[in-house]
């Protein structure tokens, strides 16, 4: 009668592949489709980082020695590309989205398998497609921001191919994000009330309002500017008689919320990971509910911060200014809630809680200089200079990316079973930490000093300091090794982890490890209280 | 949306449990369309700001006929209420009557698309003439190629509901109520476009 939805015959034992073959398969579990999504973001994440360390390379000298200019301009704007589209993004989102979010609402799978399916697998094409750029006559030369008319001017053909990317890569987020919102609002278990529902779920549904909101917008913008590249319209074109503010108004509209929808998660996950480390309650449950939704409806309205030095009107910078000022409160709010979660805890110093406590440190001063770049004044002198550059790397790399290494150690077990070594893991976040503050610390003061970013030749005086910046890129390149060590040993040698190694109270802990395909044995259990550490009194 | 049927449920047979959830696929469309129209409120977001801020080059031709947009406005009013009568005769088990109307639908949705490209062959300017021209067939090339989707959906879903063999009956409506959602969603986007573009 219906279109069968039914997950039991598409999973179908002897129809899909077993074993590790299954993460090469269109399987439609949302545990396998999590596990896709975390070890093809980490691959990009590997070429993103390479692009990174040639960058660093570049500049360790004043003179574009390493590699051309134009080579230069390529290289920066597919580490931007990938890192944000291919990496963070998917990960933070799908990943641990697709893996977590079914077992928090107490489902067997995701709302609409397929369709999760199909998102993911729209990732490793077009990934492919934008690395592969760089081989036809050249990739994309106008940053991850793509702004007209420097867009318009470079070359067309690797344009084109990050064009036509970046919107599979939007498809896929949008799918992701009707999946999740449906999934949390509809597929709730019986008797699960969403005041219930782990923060992550709070985060990933103010995440996907986002994601489907405003990347849509960039979608038509990126088509308009096709046109423009293709069809010789004058949209962005001012010699046609276009107007390159509206791209920009258009570009930050999905571009500043993305910044969100690389951060919510994040902030979901640590919220997660905190009460299970520190064996204390979540502090203040409601508050942090609130704070989303606070920042996603603020996140909307405050994209043209990225735009005081383009003309903008007075009124438009006072507007602009005030709104991304308060966005601090709900932040705020998040971040001192995270420490009274800490605050007289039984703490354990694991490799998931110092990664955890080092998005805390790195998230609140990235949240400070945030503060500061919202002043127009302020922002106005450090426009588009390595500030920015510092600014924005404390917060996706200070804080998503931390809490995605947190969040590796913090589910390793349930994945696999097995708990990845902590020495090794300890020394992966000692030179992480280490290696990020000097790689970025740094570059606050080159850009108050005036370096511009997204140049690869800089005046000599700034020498010194760059190079300090290199040795902290270096640092978090040879951090990588000690973690694919760890994980490739853990996976097969590790300890046993057992059910539930960390004792944490959340749905997914409450299955074996690693779950069972449709997750339970039996009916999923009702959990009313996530974060009841310290209650029972078991 | 008379026929919109939430209280359906999709059994899922278990093994062990015997589990049921509500059917929510109109849920998620109703989703994406939320994100479709946010493309087109990029899109007249940006028509407006350039009408508002960037003014034409002296002797551009901006000025459009009434005639043909507003005979494609009431062709698609039609057929919004003559989808909404198949969506009717089908949930009275009245499958011939429902292809029928649904048929009519597609027959107005296809004469809409044909004036459309009557008028853009009879325009005095071409895409790339000036940013008006540009942003007019962006604009409505983009509602087309909606419609142009919608008419084949509504084909396919007529074909379904043939007599016999047909997947579309009263008891498994969803692919009808799903063509139909997202066809009211594409008339909403002309009228608004209508507005905007032409009365404006």
């Amino acid at each position: 009668m219906t279109i069968s939805i039914d997950p039991q015959k598409t999973n179908n034992e002897s129809l899909q592949p077993k074993g590790w073959l299954r993460y090469f398969s269109f399987s439609l579990d949302h545990k396998v489709i999590g596990i896709q999504y975390l070890v093809c973001g980490f691959l990009f994440y590997l070429i993103g980082g390479t692009l990174a360390s040639a960058i660093r390379i570049e500049l360790a000298s004043p003179m574009s020695d390493f590699m051309p200019r134009d080579v230069y301009n390529q290289v920066l704007t597919l580490h931007g590309t990938i890192m944000i589209f291919l990496w963070i993004v998917p990960v933070v989102n799908g990943a641990f989205g697709n893996y977590l979010i079914p077992f928090y609402v107490g489902a067997r799978d995701m709302a609409f398998p397929r369709l999760n399916a199909v998102a993911f697998w729209l990732i490793p094409p077009s990934g492919l497609m934008l690395v592969a750029s760089y081989f036809v006559e050249g990739a994309a030369q106008a940053g991850w921001t793509a702004y007209p008319p420097l867009s318009i001017t470079t070359p067309q053909s690797g344009q084109i191919i990050w064009i036509l990317s970046v919107l599979l890569l939007g498809g896929s987020s949008i799918f992701g994000g009707i999946n999740f919102i449906a999934t949390i609002i509809k597929l709730r278990r019986p008797g699960l009330k969403l005041m219930q529902l782990p923060m992550y779920c709070w985060a990933m549904l103010g995440t996907s309002l986002l994601v489907v909101l405003s990347t849509p917008v960039l979608a038509g913008t990126l088509i308009l500017l096709s046109f423009d590249i293709i069809a010789n319209t004058g949209f962005f074109n001012p010699v046609l008689g276009g107007n390159v503010v509206v791209y920009q108004h258009l570009f930050w509209f999905y571009s500043h919320p993305a910044v969100y929808i690389m951060v919510l998660p994040a902030f979901g996950l640590v919220s997660e990971i905190l009460p299970v480390h520190a064996r204390k309650p979540l502090f203040g449950y409601t508050t942090m509910v609130f704070s989303i939704m606070g920042i996603v409806v603020l996140g909307l309205v405050v994209w043209a911060h990225h735009m005081f030095t383009s003309g903008t009107p007075p009124w438009m910078r006072l507007f602009f200014t005030i709104a991304t000022a308060f966005i601090a409160v709900p932040t705020g709010i998040k971040f001192f809630n995270w420490v009274a979660t800490l605050w007289g805890g039984k703490i354990s110093i694991n490799s998931a809680m110092l990664f955890s406590c080092g998005f805390i440190i790195n998230f609140v001063f990235g949240g400070i200089t945030g503060v500061a770049l919202a002043q127009v004044p302020f922002d106005i002198h450090v426009h588009d200079t390595y500030f920015v550059v510092a600014h924005f790397h404390y917060i996706v790399y200070g804080g998503t990316v931390f809490i995605i290494f947190s969040s590796i150690y913090h589910w390793f077990p349930k994945v696999t079973g097995r708990i990845l070594n902590e020495k090794l893991g300890i020394l992966h976040f000692i030179i992480t930490f280490i290696g990020f503050n000097l790689c970025f610390a740094p570059q606050h003061w080159l850009g108050l000093n005036g370096m511009p970013r997204r140049v690869a030749e800089y005046d000599p005086q700034f020498q010194f300091v760059n190079q300090i910046s290199s040795l902290g890129a270096l640092l978090m390149a040879i951090s990588t090794i000690p973690f694919l060590i760890n994980v490739f040993l853990s996976v097969r040698n590790g300890k046993n982890a057992g059910d539930n190694p960390w004792n944490a109270l959340t749905p997914e802990w409450l299955t074996s490890s690693p779950p069972p395909v449709e997750n339970w044995e039996g009916e999923a259990p009702l959990v009313e209280e996530p974060y009841g550490y310290g209650k029972e009194i078991s | 949306m008379t026929t919109l049927d939430s209280s359906k449920e999709i059994q899922k047979n278990n093994s062990e449990v015997n589990e049921t959830h509500e059917d929510f696929r109109m849920f998620g469309l109703i989703t994406f369309l939320i994100a479709d129209g946010m493309t087109f409120a990029g899109f007249f977001a940006a028509y407006l700001t350039y009408k508002a801020v960037n003014p034409l080059p002296d002797g551009a031709i901006y000025e459009l006929e009434l005639p043909i947009p507003t005979l494609n406005t009431i062709l698609l009013l039609v057929s919004s209420a003559t989808f909404h009568k198949a969506g009717k005769a089908l949930l009275k088990d009245k499958n011939s009557d429902s292809q029928k109307w649904l048929f009519f639908t597609a027959f107005l949705g296809i004469i809409f698309l044909i004036c459309q490209l009557f008028e853009y062959f009879h325009l005095p300017f071409g895409l790339t003439d000036n940013l008006f021209a540009s942003t007019f067939y962006a604009l409505t090339g983009f509602h087309g190629l909606h419609v142009t989707l919608g008419t084949l959906m509504i084909l396919i879903i007529a074909w379904q509901s043939r007599i016999n063999g047909g997947r579309l009956t009263s008891q498994n409506m969803f692919p009808l109520e799903a063509v139909e959602l997202y066809w009211h969603f594409v008339d909403g986007i002309w009228v608004v476009l209508f507005i905007i573009l032409y009365l404006l």
